[in-house]
């Protein structure tokens, strides 16, 4: 079991490495122009030069990515929970809900800007609406997901709707939670990251912007990674919750 | 059977339907039966003919329109609200909760005094056959194991009654017979009475002091007598004439000759 952990982590590593090999060699090999494609040395060494205000710009984004994502999370899951206690309130709203999921979050962009101007608080509203969706629909259906034997068992002992909530439903419910936030994590940087193209004056995205006129794809490539690492220590984050929290066999795959 | 002049269940022409898009639909219908205290009584017949609803009225789940539900007597008292245990076709057990956390939801639920009713989680799980997997989960444990935590769960809070709803039907045959041998020891070492619903009519008469048969289209009470039988039963007893009889009649009953 452990060995078998150690293998997988270790391809995991492997392939990674070949990756970046792959690009190097492709660049060196290929003659690529670095206006192109840097190599990955020159990407790495693009983070020690240059006046890119690196980490400024990375804790902007990383406040607009989580800011966003621990919002739909609250609010998702505070909504969903709503629906569950309120037959009346799932029967409303659900449906509303299931239409706006329809429309591309990505198009209501200018129009926050509009009503908030630039900044990380437009741009973590745009990470918001992005991430909230799946967390609500995923986190009512697992509400809604309970054995009706289980709730006549409970009943037949005059167990109260309280305690179906705190020790079937909401329990039950978590491995739903779990798999809605990790679709929502990824979601989440892209909205961020959006945001940050329509319209800002920080930010890994406003970075990118910048660095293009001039093409400097070193910075631009460095910029990718940064997010993309954002992104992998939030869904990291979310993995290894779920991990201490979710038996193994209760997980959503 | 102990000497008392009442049963322990006293049901009389019991009869419920439901209303559906302004229709009658007949649940059940002409029960009248009557259960001493530490009986099993097998409930037998197919689909719809109303033997998971009337085990749901006895559990004080469904209303019903008529007749006579009356449950414990002066030397056994009943409480609906805590004297029920429930096992049904599935295990339900919470796939996050330890096996012992799973057998003791039903003492959390009633707010029993969690450190004696571990205990009895402890020795309830040895009697149904699991000692040692008090900490696993239960995703390690096959079908028949976890029905078997099902019913320690089902006894932790000693209900007076226990129901059961074809708690074995999910599981293969062999082990199906097996856990029937076990559930008459459990039923013997703990003296609870037990109202066990079955299509099978093997099992009716295998498990049963007494079987009632209910037939569908409608839904009613066809007969009911006892199985006469010695106990403790092993399966020699599926070999023995008198068994026989008694499964053809229920075939009978059900028009299935």
């Amino acid at each position: 079991m452990d060995s078998g952990w150690a293998r997988r982590f270790g391809l995991a590593i492997l392939v990674h490495l070949l990756l970046l090999a792959a690009w190097h060699l492709f660049v060196v090999l290929g003659e690529v122009p670095k206006f192109v494609m840097p190599t990955p040395k020159a990407t790495l060494e693009s983070l020690f030069s240059g006046n890119y205000r690196w980490m400024e710009n990375i804790w902007v984004t990383g406040v607009e990515i989580f800011g966003g994502y621990f919002l739909a999370v609250g609010v998702g899951v505070t909504l969903a929970l709503f629906f569950s206690w309120s037959r009346l309130l799932d029967q409303l709203f659900m449906p509303l809900l299931v239409s706006l999921n329809m429309v591309p979050k990505v198009a209501l962009g200018p129009l926050i800007i509009v009503w908030f101007s630039y900044g990380i608080f437009p741009n973590t509203l745009i990470a918001f609406s992005i991430a909230f969706f799946p967390i609500v629909l995923t986190t009512a259906r697992g509400l809604r997901e309970v054995e009706p034997d289980l709730l006549d068992l409970v009943r037949s002992i005059r167990g109260s709707r309280w305690q179906i909530f705190t020790k079937i439903q909401l329990p039950g419910a978590l491995p739903y939670i779990f798999s809605g936030m990790k679709v929502a994590a990824v979601l989440a940087v892209a909205g961020a990251i959006v945001g940050e193209f329509l319209g800002s004056e920080k930010g890994l995205g406003y970075l990118m912007l910048q660095v293009q006129v001039t093409l400097d794809t070193a910075a631009m490539f460095m910029a990718v990674i940064l997010i993309t690492l954002l992104g992998v220590i939030l869904y990291g984050l979310v993995l290894g919750l779920e991990r201490l929290l979710v038996v193994r066999d209760a997980r959503v795959q | 059977m102990p000497a008392s002049s009442e049963p322990f269940i006293r049901i009389e022409g019991l009869r419920k339907t439901y209303r559906t898009r302004g229709e009658d639909f007949l649940a059940v219908s002409d029960v009248t039966l009557s259960i001493e205290a530490g009986e099993l009584v097998s409930l037998v017949g197919p689909s719809g003919c109303g033997k998971t609803t009337l085990l749901k009225i006895l559990a004080g789940l469904h209303p019903y329109d008529q007749g006579t539900v009356l449950i414990g007597n002066p030397a056994h008292p009943f409480d609906p609200a805590r004297d029920i245990g429930m096992v049904f076709q599935q295990a339900l057990l919470l796939k996050w909760r330890r096996i012992i956390d799973n057998v003791l939801l039903p003492a959390e639920i009633l707010g029993l005094p969690m450190k004696a009713a571990r205990e009895r989680a402890r020795a309830l799980l040895d009697l149904v056959g699991l000692t040692g997997f008090e900490d696993k989960y239960p995703y390690e444990l096959s079908g028949g194991m976890q029905q078997r935590a099902a019913i320690a769960r089902s006894l932790v809070h000693d209900p007076k009654l226990l129901l059961m709803d074809e708690p074995f039907g999910a599981l293969d045959a062999l082990t199906r017979e097996k856990m029937n041998i076990e559930l008459l020891r459990i039923w013997r070492e703990s003296g609870k009475t037990i109202v066990f619903v079955t299509h099978g009519v093997q099992e009716a008469v295998f498990l049963g002091t007494q079987v009632a048969v209910l037939t569908a289209g409608p839904a009613r009470m066809a007969d009911h007598f006892e199985i006469d039988l010695p106990h403790p039963r092993t399966l020699d007893v599926k070999t023995e004439p008198r068994f026989g009889e008694y499964a053809r009649r229920i075939y009978r009953l059900l028009g299935m000759e």
